[in-house]
């Protein structure tokens, strides 16, 4: 019953948000023309607008793709960094704070300095992505036998420094194509249809494997010993949700670019509110994180009006201090 | 299900930790493995329930437990660790269910069956009352309740328990323990179990297994292991061992004199 509640609010807020996201921006776009424009499109609906054909091309061709961009990064985000926090049994681990966003940021300079844009973008993001966690899994897990919670952000911290510092290396190198890069770096979900067409079937097919292991991943939070007593094999399911919470990463950072904090913030409210099931944190992250980001992406484009702040700028603005808070109520749990 | 372990022997990190143990567990008894800290006694536990790679063989029912697939394993053995990792915001119910892990496919989802199965162990532990409370908001009896709660909804015929009293008081140590024996001989469970209080163990198990030093070193009926001679032995502790109830002995610490 509860859990009903919570989808259909999610859900609700994530509409509302996309809703405004649509009619907000230099040129401000009535409620009901919006509403009346998107169900026009619908197969079997006629209906007039009332907007300019101007007015219909904001709508069409930069609002929408936006929003859709803006909900489907913020929810992969979100998702994977739920993935992350079942997997390493760590309420701190997110795409960013792992190095699995700084690992697709190298990888995908790399590909964009040496070939230009292009299909391989995603894959060489998830290959960075799935390279940055492991090492710093690795390097959290050597450093001290087991590893705490905050041991393993350490480690992800090392590793985006170190990942960033060989990234900013190769931008100074190709002067010519620094301004693309570091417009993409500093997250961006202004990519338009293209963009949209390109990360939907890689954030399908995350999305869709990271909720089909709920249930798994609540069997896991009692430890590995335990789960395997329990007949799961804790090794094979943390894989599978590791390769698809890198995938999600990927998608998210070649199609918005380094957004951070969503995946921690968002799945951390979500515990809050709904409960700490992963049956329950995962799809609720995803409609959370959508509704997230794009009020996040609405916040940036109108704050400094014409000018557009970075939508990574606005989610380390609200993100940082609720780390911190986060980061408080874990430690206060370990001691 | 008898529990048979056969020169069964266990390395970590290229150490010897147990070494040659051949021990049985008769189907319906309880079995209480005792011996001083570092003898093996939980290392022997997770062998039997395959979480180790072992020398030797462990058999369930006449099965080897390694030739078992991980969810034929865990319909047949369930498993208490000594402290046992609770999710905080996990609920009683929740965590209750997860005990049906092993009767739910892959890609599946707890059927009623699952549901009403826990919500039946939890009325039978008097916990339906906390079946909606987060497992951080549970005191030390009831957690050590709840995680027998999730090892009875596996209905597994042989419990494996490690330490189920530790960090618990006098009268919720005897809550657990009146528990188990309970549940042992309505249900004809085999329990397997660690314990550190000597007294106690021989209070309640059939049979107890004498670790030492990573060899089983004694193993029979209350009186026969726990002898002054051996426990001195073992233990570097004096002690004295006098009768307690219906016939069972009772260890007594010996202070020296003069």
């Amino acid at each position: 019953m509860r859990k009903g509640v919570a989808f259909a609010g999610a859900a609700v807020v994530l509409a509302a948000c996309m809703t405004a996201g649509l009619m907000v921006g230099a040129a401000g776009l009535p409620l009901k023309g919006v509403v009346l424009a998107l169900a026009d499109r619908l197969p079997f609906v006629e209906a007039h607008s009332g907007l300019t054909p101007l007015e219909t091309g904001v709508l069409f061709e930069l609002r929408l793709p936006r929003v859709l961009l803006g909900a489907m990064v913020g929810g992969l985000l979100a998702v994977a960094g739920a993935g992350y926090q079942g997997v390493f049994r760590n309420p701190l681990a997110d795409p960013y704070l792992l190095g699995a966003a700084a690992g697709a940021g190298l990888t995908v300079t790399l590909v964009i300095v040496a070939v230009g844009d292009g299909a391989a973008v995603p894959l060489a993001a998830f290959c960075g992505a799935a390279g940055g966690v492991l090492l710093a899994y690795g390097l959290g897990h050597t450093a001290t036998r087991g590893g705490g919670t905050a041991t393993l952000v350490l480690a992800g911290v090392a590793v985006t420094s170190f990942l960033t510092a060989i990234q900013t290396f190769l931008q100074q190198l190709k002067v010519e194509e620094l301004q693309r890069v570091y417009a993409w770096i500093l997250g961006d979900v202004g990519g338009g249809w293209e963009q949209v067409a390109m990360c939907a079937p890689y954030a399908a097919v995350a999305a869709a494997i990271l909720l089909l292991h709920g249930r798994l991943l609540d069997v896991l939070s009692v430890g590995d010993d335990e789960a395997s007593a329990l007949g799961v094999r804790a090794g094979r399911v943390r894989l599978v949700v590791l390769v698809a919470a890198s995938l999600a990463t990927a998608a998210a950072v070649s199609a918005g670019g380094l957004i951070g904090f969503v995946g921690v913030v968002v799945p951390h409210a979500v515990r809050r509110l709904a409960g700490g099931s992963y049956r329950v944190v995962l799809p609720l992250s995803l409609l959370a994180g959508g509704a997230f980001l794009v009020t996040a992406d609405l916040i940036a484009r109108t704050v400094l009006a014409p000018a557009e702040l970075p939508i990574g700028v606005v989610t380390a603005f609200v993100g940082a201090p609720f780390f911190v808070t986060i980061l408080r109520a874990t430690r206060k749990v370990e001691t | 299900m008898t529990v048979e372990i056969t020169d069964v022997g266990v390395d970590l990190g290229g150490r010897p930790v147990l070494r040659g143990v051949t021990a049985t567990a008769r189907e319906g008894r309880w079995l209480a493995v005792i011996g001083p800290n570092g003898a093996g006694k939980s290392t022997l536990l997770k062998a039997v329930m395959g979480l180790l790679p072992c020398t030797g063989l462990i058999t369930v029912g006449g099965r080897p437990v390694r030739d078992l697939a991980p969810r034929d394993r865990a319909r047949v053995l369930a498993y208490a660790p000594q402290s046992p990792l609770l999710p905080p915001d996990m609920t009683v119910h929740e965590y209750a269910l997860l005990g049906r892990t092993p009767y739910i496919p892959y890609w599946g989802r707890e059927s009623a069956r699952d549901t009403e199965t826990a919500r039946a162990v939890l009325d039978r532990l008097d916990l339906t009352a906390l079946a909606a409370r987060p497992l951080e908001r549970l005191s030390g009896g009831e957690r050590q309740r709840v995680v027998l709660a999730r090892a009875l909804t596996q209905q597994a015929p042989v419990l494996l328990l490690d330490e189920p009293t530790t960090a618990l008081d006098l009268g919720h140590q005897q809550q657990v323990l009146e528990l188990v024996d309970r549940l042992r001989r309505d249900d004809g469970l085999t329990v397997v179990s660690t314990l550190h209080d000597l007294t106690v163990a021989a209070q309640y198990a059939d049979d107890l297994l004498l670790m030492s030093g990573g060899t089983a070193v004694a193993a029979g009926g209350p009186g026969e292991v726990l002898t002054e001679e051996l426990v001195t032995r073992h233990f570097g502790a004096r002690v004295t061992i006098g009768a307690g109830p219906a016939g069972r002995p009772v260890v007594h610490l010996r202070r020296p004199t003069g």
